[in-house]
């Protein structure tokens, strides 16, 4: 007998260069011969449809080693026949394949948008999304300090490092519900693509960068030790607290007011602009790149729509712009629940905050840099129940439709 | 002599918060959880000597009544050096709030009848799940930390209730209902969560009492 290793390889391997044939009876004395095969259990002929009648064809599955003597013998009856199948396990394997990517592409249409998920279930859904859709990719930015990839899902129809949207979420790991409207935004962005006429234009022009989880250490950490850490998880040297803020780290009026200097402020701005690496990855991306004309950040709470600056006081150059285009955003927004989103600068809406990540995208030549605080008001807070996601996703996007139309048609 | 401001900046949001608290102390309960619906208008006066005084338009709802609003106004004196007095409050609530007198009685006899006290952790959970059981609770919690925020807050603070860590109800014999409260605390400047220790005292008729800790 053999043994349970041999007996797993050979149920594997089991249908290896075995041949199915279709034979086509002229007559009954041919019909009589093929029986008589039938009859032969040595050869371990399969017969898919059994010999009955001249008329009908009879189909067989041929074991290897029996496949020409079997042959053999058709010929010299004169007996028709043709090859269904060349070799059957070629067919099973791509059959099981197909079914391991059709059980993927189901399972993308039963992820729940409406629940809060683990890291390695987002990571998953942005698998899903990149196999169903030829035009989303996933790609890899960087890594966070915890060696966790910083996936990145581009939305590309064609062309050549066409003008891009950036628009990032979980910058600060509480803020859950902002990773989960992300998930919603790309299934929808994916999947009305083609049909609905404003992504369709936008896409057909632009692409679009959409990272996730910009802080996967901390949306772990917020699952497993402690639901309301912001920063990230990175070691500071001299001290016993970790993290810094992600968004106090960039580049612009760093370690100005509205940041803490104290490794254990949940505002703590870093050693020094960039250091973090979530924040670095995405600098070097964008720059790289060089041809964003917007870039969005999802945050929760409060139900604000802000644009710069959060470092100083003083109005953008483009105030007057960005202010329309912000309340035009808020009244999207409004428009399907009631939601109010204050709009305005950062420094006047909410504090005086340095080393933002929209104030370094203003001032490195991206004109349309806008940060979302998402539902709610305090109610609940950080820890919005899960039925709120979608709704909160669906008037999200209205307000950044908005926005993308308008950088769409500036862009062309 | 009292400035204008933008509703929608946040010298005003933070003054707001501060009245809010003061107002869920004063009027909250096990049935009845205040919120901000839309801060109408806000005025700003600087008094010398004495510190800034905020005049508010507040629109709010009952959380648990929510197809009415009800309007009030409020007065928050932030006091010159403010480290140590919490700021003064008056709020004006125009027209009547919903009455709580059944569900307030409901809950107390609910309470009483309990053989071991009450004891319960992470209201709201992670996922933003408040079992239904316990929303009187989490509204109480409302209350204590209301409390906490208006005796704390300052003009460069702004403070919400994230979330009750833990609660347990203490066996009196008088006729208070007592909640010993660890809540968490945003502070939404610093970005701080900060845990809170408070004591709350409840009672159908009398309403609550804040024995701080």
């Amino acid at each position: 007998t053999a043994s349970p290793l041999l007996r797993l390889l050979l149920k594997t391997l089991i249908y290896c260069r075995h041949q199915v044939l279709r034979i086509k009876t002229k007559n009954e004395e041919e019909v009589k011969q093929l029986q008589l095969l039938e009859s032969l259990e040595h050869l371990e002929l399969d017969f898919w449809i059994n010999p009955s009648a001249p008329a009908l064809p009879v189909d067989v599955r041929i074991p290897a080693v029996s496949v020409q003597s079997v042959k053999a013998f058709l010929e010299s009856q004169g007996i028709a026949y043709s090859i269904l199948i060349e070799d059957l396990q070629v067919v099973l394997d791509k059959e099981k394949q197909d079914m391991a990517e059709s059980a993927l592409r189901h399972r993308s249409s039963t992820f729940d948008f409406g629940a809060y998920h683990t890291l390695d279930d987002i990571n998953a859904e942005l698998d899903n999304l990149a196999s169903e859709y030829s035009f989303v990719e996933k790609i890899q930015i960087g890594q966070s300090y915890e060696k966790r990839p910083l996936y990145v899902l581009k939305f590309s129809t064609g062309g050549s490092n066409r003008p891009a949207i950036w628009l990032d979420a979980g910058i600060h790991s509480r803020e859950w519900v902002t990773q989960a409207s992300a998930l919603w935004i790309a299934n929808k962005i994916a999947s009305d693509y083609g049909t609905d006429e404003s992504i369709t234009s936008l896409l057909d022009k632009m692409d679009l960068f959409l990272l996730p989880v910009a802080n996967p250490d901390g949306y772990v950490y917020t699952h497993t030790m402690n639901r309301m850490w912001r920063k990230t998880r990175s070691k500071i040297p001299g001290s016993v607290c970790v993290g810094v803020d992600p968004n106090r780290n960039w580049d612009a009026g760093f370690g100005g007011p509205g940041a803490s200097d104290s490794p254990c402020s949940d505002s703590y701005h870093g050693p020094h602009a960039n250091s973090e690496v979530e924040v670095k990855s995405v600098v070097d991306f964008i720059k790289n790149h060089g041809n964003f004309k917007a870039f969005l950040t999802l945050h929760s709470y409060s139900q604000l729509l802000m644009y710069p600056y959060g470092y100083k006081c003083t109005r953008p150059n483009d105030y007057a712009e960005l202010e329309s285009l912000g309340r035009a955003a808020a009244s999207s927004i409004r428009s399907l629940y009631g939601t109010t989103f204050q709009v305005g600068t950062i420094c006047k809406t909410i504090y005086q905050a340095s080393g933002g990540s929209i104030d370094w995208s203003y001032d490195n030549g991206i004109k349309y840099s806008f940060a979302f605080e998402l539902r709610d008001t305090g109610r609940y807070g950080f820890l919005l129940p899960a039925n709120q996601i979608v709704p909160a996703a669906r008037e999200t996007w209205l307000g950044l439709k908005k926005i993308m139309e308008h950088v769409r048609d500036k862009s062309s | 002599r009292a400035m204008e401001l933008p509703p929608s900046h946040f010298p005003a949001a933070r003054a707001a918060a501060v009245a809010v608290g003061y107002l869920r102390y004063l009027r909250g309960g096990p049935g009845r959880g205040l919120e901000l619906r839309e801060l109408r208008r806000a005025r700003r006066q600087d008094i010398d000597d004495v510190g800034h005084k905020y005049y508010l338009e507040l629109e709010l709802e009952d959380v648990l009544d929510k197809d009415r609003t009800v309007n009030c106004t409020a007065e928050v004196l932030y006091h010159l050096g403010s480290k140590n007095s919490a700021p003064d409050v008056q709020v004006t609530v125009q027209g009547e709030l919903r009455s709580t007198e059944e569900a307030d009685k409901e809950f107390y006899n609910w309470i009483r009848s309990l053989e071991k006290e009450l004891v319960a952790e992470n209201i709201p959970d992670s996922h933003g799940n408040v079992p239904p059981e316990l929303e009187p609770i989490h509204l109480l919690a409302w209350v204590a930390s209301g409390y906490v925020i208006w005796q704390n807050s300052t003009e460069n603070t702004k403070f919400h209730l994230a979330q009750v860590k833990h609660v347990k109800q203490v066996k009196r014999s008088d006729e208070d209902l007592q909640f010993d409260f660890v809540v968490l605390l945003h502070e939404m400047v610093s970005q701080e969560v900060l845990p809170w220790q408070v004591t709350l005292l409840w009672h159908p008729q009398r309403g609550a009492q804040v024995s701080q800790s």
